[in-house]
């Protein structure tokens, strides 16, 4: 009997083990694939800025770029986006040293800063449909919305993404499963700051020179 | 195990690597920002200048903010992200020489 409890003891530690390292592993995995999904997504925004491209001058009469960007608009968003990237990395080396209510806190300023670039997307898409440059005005405006559009539905998605890990960091703390999910989303997060700023430099920028 | 963490903490970044990164992509904001609002360069001149930029944005992005190397995941990382640039360029490239020969031979636009 205790040579049984020893030995299922020695297995059971053996398996632990071996579960630890499949946890490592697991978790590289993860990261790694869901890598190899953001490149997939690059090049949906790729396609999305060749068409925007084709279609830059079809203005069907309606208004040019240069006349309806706003760009003071357009470098407050660069800003708040740009620094909740920063505030997202601050996370990660809050998670890396174990303090959970660090990361929460990172966390929430993250979502609050993402939230203020939504809020001030919505208000341009607004200002725009309401003057009557929806994306039925032109093939330019078509292409700028749905490649703008698709950038902000993401960071959208991002937001949920985020109120989602506080909820699981409230009840699970940081554990093997929230850990990769949140560096997941940490790559998300970072790779939608940097379409941004093809965005505001090709779309933005470049429309209005 | 000790070695594995030392590497994890490496590409994870520090305090200092990510104001580096923050400092450089506001400074990187900026200049073309700059540029393109003040409007006194030429417009040639002014397009380099955004080109230029984005690109060095990208990059400290992807180094300091993603932490992309060649050594993480025996290079598999980075060597996706190679494959997805090319596809871009074939893409993107494509696209604009395509529909500027169509321009031209059509005469439209």
């Amino acid at each position: 009997m205790a040579t049984d409890t020893l030995s299922n003891q020695g297995h059971a530690h053996g398996h632990d083990h071996d579960h630890h390292d499949d946890h490592h592993d697991t978790a590289g995995t993860k990261i790694f694939g869901f890598w190899v999904y953001l490149m997939s997504d690059l090049v949906i925004f790729g396609s999305l800025f060749a068409t925007y491209a084709v279609l830059l001058r079809g203005t069907a009469g309606g208004p040019t770029p240069g006349e309806i960007f706003d760009l003071p608009l357009i470098l407050i968003s660069t800003f708040l986006l740009l620094i909740s990237s920063f505030t997202y990395g601050m996370a990660v080396l809050a998670m890396n040293a174990g303090r959970v209510v660090q990361v929460q806190k990172w966390l929430i300023i993250t979502f609050l800063l993402g939230a203020g670039f939504i809020g001030l997307e919505l208000y341009e898409f607004q200002h725009l449909i309401h003057e009557g440059f929806g994306p039925d005005r032109s093939g330019f405006l078509s292409a700028f919305f749905t490649l703008v559009g698709t950038h902000g539905l993401h960071v959208t998605f991002g937001l949920i993404w985020i109120l989602v890990m506080l909820i699981q960091l409230k009840k699970q703390g940081l554990t093997e499963v929230t850990r990769p999910r949140i560096m997941c989303l940490s790559l998300f997060w970072h790779f939608l700051d940097i379409v941004w700023i093809c965005v505001f430099s090709f779309v933005y920028l470049m429309g209005v020179l | 195990m000790s070695d594995s963490h030392a590497s994890h903490d490496h590409s994870h970044g520090s305090v200092k690597s990510y104001v580096i990164g923050l400092i450089l992509s506001i400074v990187l904001t900026i200049i073309p920002f700059g540029a393109v609002m003040a409007g006194s360069f030429d417009t040639a001149v002014t397009l380099l200048i955004i080109v230029t930029t984005a690109v060095a944005q990208v990059l400290v992005q992807l180094v300091l903010f993603m932490h992309m190397n060649t050594k993480a995941d025996e290079g598999w990382n980075f060597m996706s992200f190679v494959f997805t640039v090319a596809i871009l360029v074939l893409v993107i490239g494509g696209s604009l020489w395509i529909m500027k020969n169509l321009h031209l031979n059509m005469m439209i636009g």
